[in-house]
């Protein structure tokens, strides 16, 4: 097997990519808080002559503060409040047969990744689903939708789970968790600011940035301006863009869980006939939001896009097609057989 | 000058043979911690199998034999498997893993057997007990499968490092010897296929 090097060159670059996701959020935020500091700052130098009147960065101690505790919020809170959305429920005690495969499963595949094993959630939805959150290894919560118990053999289910797992080792449930929480932090400040403009907070700025001030200040005055324009469009635009910087960071992920579930179960047809029956059996799913959905193992919302290939689908989709992931694992199955000699010669 | 470069050559060599030294102890942990779980999950089978035996003995008299094959391969596989290591351990046997291995897939292929002859007991196949119980079985049966691909993976990895160069260099300081891998035995690998066959024969 190949895929044993490849697994840390997952983690390493997940361990990178969260870093600098981190730095360039914090960039993110600088320019969100102090970069309205700045436009003020150079409006009120326009203004006044001598020492500037605006000295404190009001703006960008406030988005500083907010940012860190909602982000801090979230991450703490991130996984439970995702299980919480999806109405999951904590299976501790199994009652039928298909709810104690389930845990056995989670547990053979915990055994075979070498890691503790994760909490079990079952969701009552008929869209067959599946998806696993948490910080780490030890936090980790593995989530499955009634609809997917119902109609996967046990086979595929572990060839799930598998997949799920994948995630966990990978440490791509982390990146997700640190990512949601960033997002959220972006999204609630560009709302409140957005409100703060709205309301008398821009009418302030609005004077200081239109009204005539000193003799030579016009040139600062229309940097402030050119500064203030970019701050807003920013500020307008912050929640698409970290939404699509976020989903980019997502989709490549999938084809290296099917290749480690893979990996973990040596038996990469149960994950490729799973996938097939749960691109049939797709359900309107009414618990599974968007904020749950780059996690899952299959696309829950825009499943017409699976069946896309196009640059927009590929830009918007938190999922690659299901096809490609399909025709890949079938790929993998074939290389096993042909391994072992049992491939049909044709 | 040249002292103190010779110092600095010094002092990352033996940063490295720290580094080294670690890494080897590390990995010689987790093949042990790896052979521990095969060790649970097996100890694990061997108290299910008693509970099943009993379970299926009223309604099987007839296949008295699948059922002392699976009660005698277990006693076997208990007797071997008692004090058994990887060979990673310190002065630990170097036989272990073989025996244990051997006795195991022994109780395996019997254990598969029983399985496909309960298949052509209706009432036995629609009990809850006996479903319930099968699935414990077949799961405990996957989970050794895991513990040991985990452990042959780690101890491959474990291996490969202490023999490799330049870290064999400092294999002998960490104590390090070679983990025996766990193999199918070739008996039990026949054996099962032979059941599947004998199943599928209608495909010719």
């Amino acid at each position: 097997m190949t895929a044993g090097p490849n697994l840390f060159e997952q983690q390493a670059r997940n361990r990178r990519l969260t870093v600098a996701w981190l730095a360039l959020f914090i960039l993110f935020f600088a320019w969100l808080g102090f970069g309205g500091d700045f436009a003020l700052y150079l409006a009120a130098a326009a203004h006044s002559e001598g020492p500037v009147p605006y000295r404190f960065p009001l703006i960008g101690v406030v988005v500083t503060a907010v940012a860190a505790v909602v982000a801090w919020v979230s991450w703490r809170k991130g996984p439970q409040q995702v299980l919480w959305s999806t109405g999951a429920r904590e299976l501790t005690a199994p009652q039928t047969l298909q709810e104690k495969q389930l845990v056995d499963v989670v547990e053979e595949m915990a055994i075979a990744a070498g890691l503790p094993k994760p909490r079990v959630y079952v969701i009552d939805d008929p869209d067959p689903n599946a998806f696993a959150t948490g910080r780490d290894a030890a936090s980790a919560c593995i989530a499955v939708t009634t609809g997917l118990l119902a109609i996967v053999s046990r086979e595929e289910l572990q060839a799930v789970v598998a997949h799920e797992m994948a995630h966990v080792r990978n440490l791509d449930v982390r990146l997700m968790t640190l990512i949601a929480a960033l997002v959220g932090v972006i999204v609630v400040l560009s709302n409140g600011m957005g409100r703060f403009l709205g309301m008398g907070g821009g009418r302030g700025a609005g004077g200081l940035l239109g009204g005539r001030g000193k003799k030579g200040g016009e040139g600062l005055g229309l940097a402030a301006l050119v500064v203030f324009v970019l701050w807003i469009i920013t500020l307008v635009l912050a929640p698409i863009i970290s939404q699509i910087m976020a989903m980019a960071v997502s989709r490549d992920r999938e084809y290296l869980a099917d290749a480690t579930g893979s990996e973990l179960t040596r038996n990469p047809g149960a994950l490729a006939s799973a996938l097939e029956k749960i691109e049939t059996h797709e359900a309107p799913t009414t618990s599974i939001k968007a904020g749950a959905a780059h996690l899952c193992i299959a696309d829950p919302l825009g499943k017409d896009v699976n069946l896309k290939d196009g640059r927009l689908a590929d830009l918007l989709a938190t999922h690659p097609p299901m096809a490609k992931r399909i025709v890949r694992l079938k790929g993998m199955a074939f290389q096993q057989l042909k391994a072992a000699g049992q491939a049909p010669s044709s | 000058m040249g002292s103190i470069l010779l110092l600095v050559v010094l002092v990352l060599l033996a940063l490295w043979v720290v580094g080294a030294y670690n890494g080897l102890i590390a990995l010689k942990n987790q093949t042990i911690n790896a052979w521990k779980q095969i060790d649970v999950q097996l100890k694990r089978r061997h108290d299910l199998i008693p509970n099943l035996v009993n379970t299926v003995k009223g309604s099987m008299e007839f296949e008295k034999d699948t059922l002392q094959a699976v009660v005698d391969a277990r006693s076997k596989a208990m007797a071997s498997g008692a004090g058994a290591g990887p060979g990673a351990g310190a002065g630990a046997g170097a036989g272990g893993v073989k025996e244990t291995a051997a006795a195991e897939g022994a109780l395996t292929g019997a254990l598969a057997k029983l399985f496909v002859v309960m298949e052509r007991y209706p009432d036995l196949k629609s009990s809850q007990n006996v479903r319930d119980l099968q699935e414990e079985l077949s799961s405990t049966e996957n989970k050794i499968a895991f513990a040991r691909q985990l452990y042959n993976d780690v101890a491959t990895r474990y291996n490969t490092k202490q023999q490799q160069f330049p870290t064999n260099l400092v294999a002998g300081l960490a104590k390090a010897e070679i983990a025996e891998l766990w193999e199918i035995e070739d008996k039990a690998e026949r054996e099962v296929p032979a059941v599947d066959l004998s199943l599928k024969k209608p495909q010719g």
